[in-house]
């Protein structure tokens, strides 16, 4: 287990040296992005529309934020990731057409994802689910906001970030998830406890 | 004070304390985890979750932006005056919580999909009425998380089967849930009554502190027996692997039909928030999960 800090724009060469379980800490730009975002920037995509921020090399961060407006700025009060899982039906095609190269989030992704991550050079972060304070003390700036028609936490929050994390690299550009393995050991586990229980 | 004032100032501060401050028994578990982790992966969670946890308190910030759909229980003494305000006292408080605290906006409009805005719409927030004798309201509020209501099940067991059918159906929906519902978990597990009461009462033994177990020793030691078990499974914090992926397994049960069998499980993430407080005849009010002091 490494502990890597890396800046953005990432590149595919620094994201491939990442390895399951491995720390990864983020500074510079990062976005979030929902369900109804990816949603969004794919249908963009598919009509040549540009998005709102060049996605390359930059982390993409699965949260609705409660955010404050305050004198006109913007300022994070609370930032967890939300279930990545959900994101599963876009992420492929997101990280093709936009090459973000870190995706933060939590309950990890599937196989789709995974294989997109490998063939394009991406990574998944997995942070703390509801550690959303732990997140907002590394958000050190709301740039922007975009499409807040969406409502607040679909929305696209634009942020600066200082050493965000520790992300556990779940899903590295290697074709390894550690999720899936996590879920393998758990099927192997079933039997044991069920013969415990005597069903 | 009028009774509406009084009562959204208490749902107000409740909602304040709820999403702050995570209740002690909760804290205790999490820190217990910690240091009984053994998975490196597992360990950095947890300690993730504690830090989380005490810059919440320090910062008077929600511990989690998901501040969940707002459920309120309500134990209205039958002599307690004004009952009928009492709903729309918690709606506003709602509101107010929602600007000031703040909370995440989290009620959508299942057709339109629009936000309200501002944590209210149809049954939004839901509350649940319990009439009880004298002259005393207890308001007690749920924030509940969607991560964790996503995994939720009922189900309709096998009645031949008895207690060992609800056994393998709790460990199943471990087993199936993961990661989802960011472990550890907190577990309320439903038994009997109908489909809706089921998971009515799972939800609701979310409400006990996990050190306090079942007061039937035989259920209580079900709740041990099955914390155990899914303690075996291996997904520990956050589903990345590890000893620890439910802090408290909590049963409650109602008599059921002789043709079913109902049962359900309610998850709870970690951030198993929740608060409650004593409203008395004279206006006099008794925080009574939370020691911190309120204004």
């Amino acid at each position: 287990m490494a502990v890597y800090k890396l800046k953005t724009p990432i590149s595919e060469e620094e994201t491939r040296k990442l390895k399951v379980n491995d720390v990864l800490y983020v500074s510079g730009t990062m976005v979030t992005a929902r369900d109804q975002a990816h949603r969004r920037a794919l249908e963009h995509f598919k009509q040549g529309k540009s998005l709102p921020i060049n996605l390359e090399g930059l982390a993409v961060f699965h949260c609705g934020p409660i955010v404050k407006k305050k004198e006109d700025r913007w300022t994070i009060v609370a930032a967890g990731p939300t279930t990545s899982t959900r994101m599963d039906i876009f992420e492929d095609e997101f990280i093709k057409n936009f090459k973000a190269r870190v995706i933060v989030g939590k309950g990890g992704m599937g196989k789709r994802t995974t294989e997109a991550m490998a063939k394009y050079g991406a990574v998944y972060g997995a942070f703390t689910g509801g550690a959303a304070i732990l997140a907002a003390k590394a958000i050190k700036n709301v740039r922007t906001v975009e499409w807040l028609d969406l409502g607040m936490p679909e929305a696209m929050w634009i942020l600066e970030v200082e050493e965000f994390g520790p992300l556990t690299v779940a899903i590295d550009s290697h074709g390894n998830n550690l999720f899936m393995e996590v879920q393998k050991k758990v099927e192997e586990n079933k039997q044991r406890i069920y013969h415990k229980l005597g069903i | 004070m009028e009774t509406l004032d009084v009562v959204e100032k208490v749902a107000f501060n409740l909602l304040r304390l709820a999403v702050i401050y995570l209740p002690d028994d909760v804290k205790r578990a999490l820190q217990k985890a910690h240091a009984e982790e053994t998975s490196e992966t597992g360990k950095t969670q947890l300690k993730a979750i504690l830090d989380n946890v005490e810059f919440a308190e320090k910062y008077g910030a929600p511990m989690c932006q998901d501040t969940g759909t707002i459920i309120f229980y309500v134990k209205a003494g039958a002599k307690a005056k004004d009952l009928d305000k009492v709903e729309k006292a918690l709606i506003r408080a709602t509101k107010r919580a929602t600007v000031e605290i703040p909370i995440r906006p989290n009620a959508v409009n299942p057709f339109t999909q629009k936000n309200s805005g501002d944590n209210t719409g149809r049954l939004i927030p839901y509350v649940n009425w319990e009439i009880v004798p004298g002259t005393d309201t207890e308001i007690t509020v749920l924030p509940k998380g969607g991560g964790s209501e996503n995994v939720c099940v009922m189900s309709m067991l096998v009645p031949g089967e008895g207690i060992k059918g609800v056994k393998k159906f709790v460990v199943d929906a471990v087993l199936k849930a993961g990661a989802k519902p960011c472990p550890p978990n907190i577990l309320g597990v439903g038994i009997g009554g109908g489909s809706d009461i089921a998971m009515k009462i799972a939800k609701k033994a979310l409400l006990r502190p996990i050190e306090v177990p079942n007061l039937d020793p035989e259920i209580a030691r079900l709740e041990e027996e099955i914390l155990e078990a899914v303690n075996m499974t291996g997904i520990g914090p956050m589903g990345l692997g590890g000893k620890t992926t439910v802090l408290g397994v909590n049963i409650d049960y109602a008599y059921r039909h002789p043709a079913s069998y109902p049962a359900a499980v309610a998850f709870n993430c970690w951030a198993a928030r929740r608060a409650t407080a004593k409203i008395s005849a004279d206006g006099t009010v008794e925080y009574l999960t939370h020691k911190v002091e309120v204004k």
